[in-house]
């Protein structure tokens, strides 16, 4: 997507430089490569982190949230315009279940009391939550979650456990969904909480990925309390609020994946011309690579398009409908064989463990020159690209039956 | 052409099968930890070592498809000791360009657990292009003297000897000049970066400044080591592609395993089409594979031609259904197999490392490409 597209005003190329010297002036080298060092969802915490104070700062903590809660109030054109200069300038991928996840739930369901102790201290990045969604036995199939949660009087009192929990070891807080009763539907009798990490019984069992990252967790619940008011929603209406988070992760989830695709293709192709083929050139010379590549670039450029178009023609405040899913099953698959090509590309030197020197501060040296740091860490930790948010075997049923009406 | 397994050879996949799953695979190393060589003098008491040798040297005869059967059993471990480096590739050199005085010397020490061995000729702009070999040896007195550098080297950490791929005479990227050094891991001006990899194993980067070697340190024919190169490669290629194909059948048998236990949706995930099919095509994958390496091992005495197209065939194919059961390993068990605590995510590793060692599918499609040519050249009458 370009400024060009969108039928730019004089007050919008203003708007763009406004936000693109917000950046110049803002992110350091030290957030600059946190998000280059970034192999899955979210970039090294101490930098989202900071980023977010900076970006509180300068009134921009949330934009997109409704300006009574400290939204910038933004036009859907300036959204736009936002992302793509976000895109441009690469910040560290902030925490952002937070600000993106459970902050919209707190608007549309949460009591008053919640709303003003909860989402102040989001935006300012004092606050950093944790999802607490998939258990041992409930992944892609969420409802079947069995998290205990039995009454007694003002608490709840919460066995069992959450797993995947991305960067739980840095979150104070965490939204669970639990099981607060059993009923025909599994769907109901699903609670939503809000829990605090430091709450007496929680237990983090640290668990490390194939790419040698510590990104998830076991959450451990034992005869942990939890005080009813702090459940969002009705008790046994979990499932709405789950779901109405699931859809702004959906729609949010597009734009963001659409964005990142087109910087990988800019990154590969600087990783094909620093390569050499063996023979006397670059591995921009093999003519089965760069096939390769071009494919890849197409179906990007299209994905591209087609998500532009798909958010041009939404209507503002109204849910996404599955086309967006769909598109994403194909942007899924092509982030995954960008990140199998730039695996490739490096040859023998993605064999070595560096991931010691893949931290923003670090002493630990590179083995083989700097491009080759990455690729093949980014290769491995992508394969969660089909499988966390469900996967495309998942996407496609739903597609199927919603879309498709079979 | 239906090839058989004798007694024999049923017998000692058994062996080396039951020995990887007590003592060298993955939930062996998690549970008992071994110190660093006690694996390998175990290994050497089983003969494992030896059994790509000449029995005149206290090898098990010399088959490579016996070397298919090994490798088959490490890749359903998976195991990480530096086999390939020191049996595949140093005693490939050995064998293939070792006069008789120094395989009569070095094989018993190979086989007996007592000396390592690695081969360096990988370099920082060679790519896969084995003919691409910068490092210099110069005539000095009458010895030579090596400079430059060697990258990834597989096994570097533990081994005691290296050869390494030189240029002796031409420029970098011509087939002839290039000459094999037997190079001490000690000697002065051998600088090394050990590591990790990412598939457990270890490497290391090796500079080379000035290394003084005695004129007996070539090993072959001077400034004619390419073909030998060619073929130690080939063998080698042929171990990973067994080894690959061992770590296919442990996934296969995983996933199926797996997907009939996991409950999601009110059933076994097994009970969806989608995943059948998955399972169905990662079981024709394995047998893709499996029918390629064993018609690759069993050109390997044939000549270079019908020989690297074989290999060159073999590893297409790895490339492609090898990579395919990784990946799909992964994703039939979900984030489970995304982490270190299960051994499917370090098959798919090892798989992904295979994939890219002696070059991936475009690398290989090439070679098969130039190959064909000089075949049907040869059937014109050029």
């Amino acid at each position: 997507m370009d400024i060009e597209q969108l039928d730019p005003t004089p007050e919008d190329y203003a708007f763009r430089d406004e936000v693109r010297r917000f950046y110049d002036q803002n992110l350091t080298d030290e957030h600059r490569r946190a998000a280059l060092l970034t192999t899955w969802a979210l970039a090294e915490f101490e930098y989202g982190r900071s980023w977010q104070k900076i970006l509180y700062a300068r009134g921009w903590g949330a934009p997109n949230w409704p300006v009574e809660y400290g939204g910038a109030g933004w036009s859907p054109k300036q959204r736009l315009i936002w992302e793509m200069e976000s895109q441009r300038a690469r910040p560290p991928e902030i925490m952002r279940m937070g600000k993106n996840l459970v902050a919209p739930c707190i608007m549309t369901f949460g009591t008053d009391e919640q709303k003003a102790y909860f989402l102040p201290r989001i935006i300012s990045g004092e606050d950093w939550w944790a999802q607490g969604y998939s258990e041992p036995g409930a992944g892609s199939d969420l409802a079947s979650l069995q998290l205990q949660a039995t009454s007694d009087g003002d608490d709840y009192i919460l066995n069992g456990s959450k797993i995947w929990t991305t960067f739980a070891q840095f979150a104070n807080r965490i939204f669970c969904l639990v099981r607060t009763a059993k009923m025909q539907k599994k769907q109901e009798g699903i609670t939503f909480l809000l829990i605090d990490m430091d709450s007496p019984g929680i237990e983090l069992r640290p668990i490390y990925t194939i790419a040698g990252e510590h990104e998830f967790n076991q959450v451990f619940f034992t005869d942990v309390r939890v005080p009813k008011s702090r459940r969002l929603g009705e008790e046994n209406a979990g499932w709405s609020v789950a779901r109405h988070l699931l859809l702004y992760e959906h729609s949010a989830g597009l734009l963001r994946m659409v964005t990142e695709l087109r910087w990988r293709v800019r990154w590969l192709n600087e990783l094909v011309g620093l390569e050499a083929d063996g023979y006397g050139g670059s591995l921009r010379d093999d003519p089965d690579f760069s096939r390769r590549l071009s494919l890849l670039e197409i179906a990007v450029e299209a994905a591209d398009f087609a998500a532009a178009q798909l958010i041009a023609d939404a209507k503002p405040g109204a849910p996404p409908d599955a086309t967006g899913e769909l598109l994403n099953i194909r942007n899924r698959e092509t982030a995954q064989a960008l990140t199998e090509l730039g695996a490739e590309a490096v040859g023998y030197y993605g064999a070595p463990d560096q991931r010691g020197a893949r931290k923003v501060v670090t002493d630990v040296p590179v083995v083989g020159p700097p491009h080759v740091l990455l690729p093949m860490p980014f290769y491995l930790a992508q394969r969660a690209n089909t499988i966390a948010g469900g996967t495309p075997e998942i996407h496609r049923n739903n597609v199927a039956k919603h879309l498709l009406g079979l | 052409m239906r090839y058989t397994w004798s007694e024999e050879q049923r017998l000692l996949r058994d062996t080396v099968e039951r020995y990887v799953i007590e003592n060298l695979g993955f939930a062996a190393r998690r549970d008992k930890p071994q110190t660093p060589r006690a694996a390998w003098r175990d290994m050497a008491s089983l003969g494992l070592l030896g059994v790509a040798f000449d029995e005149r040297y206290g090898g098990g005869g010399g088959s490579p498809l016996d070397t298919v059967l090994v490798m088959e059993a490490f890749g359903r471990g998976p195991v990480v000791e530096p086999y390939v480096s020191t049996v595949v590739l140093g005693g490939g050199v050995l064998r293939h360009a070792g006069d008789e005085a120094l395989k009569a010397e070095l094989i018993p020490k190979l086989i007996a657990g007592d000396t390592l061995f690695s081969f360096a000729y990988a370099e920082p702009r060679s790519r896969f292009n084995l003919a691409n070999v910068e490092l210099r040896a110069q005539t000095v007195g009458n010895g030579y003297e090596l400079s430059g550098q060697k990258i990834v080297v597989y096994g570097g950490p533990e081994a005691d000897v290296l050869f390494v791929s030189a240029r002796t005479a031409g420029d970098t990227r011509d087939r002839d000049g290039i000459s094999l050094f037997m190079v001490p891991a000690d000697a002065a001006g051998v600088s090394r970066q050990d590591y990790q990899t990412m598939d457990g194993l270890t490497a290391s980067e090796i500079a080379f400044d000035r290394v003084r070697v005695p004129a007996e340190a070539i090993v072959g024919e001077p400034g004619g080591a390419l073909p030998t190169i060619e073929r130690v490669i080939d063998d080698a290629i042929v171990a990973v592609c067994a080894e690959a194909v061992g770590a296919m059948s442990a996934l296969n048998e995983r996933c199926v395993e797996y997907c009939k236990t996991r409950v999601a949706f009110g059933q076994p995930i097994s009970k969806f089409q989608v995943v059948q099919h998955r399972l169905v095509d990662m079981h024709v994958a394995y047998e893709q594979v499996a029918a390629l390496t064993l018609r690759a091992a069993l050109a390997l005495d044939q000549d270079p031609v019908s020989r690297g197209r074989a290999v060159a065939a073999a590893k297409v194919q790895l490339g492609q259904d090898a990579v395919f059961v990784g990946k799909n390993g992964v994703q039939l068990h979900g984030a489970i197999g995304m982490t270190e605590d299960l051994d499917v995510g370090h098959f798919f590793k090892r798989i992904t490392m295979i994939n890219s060692l002696f070059g991936p599918v475009e690398h290989q499609l090439r070679r098969y490409r130039e190959l064909r040519g000089h075949n049907e050249g040869a059937a014109r009458g050029h």
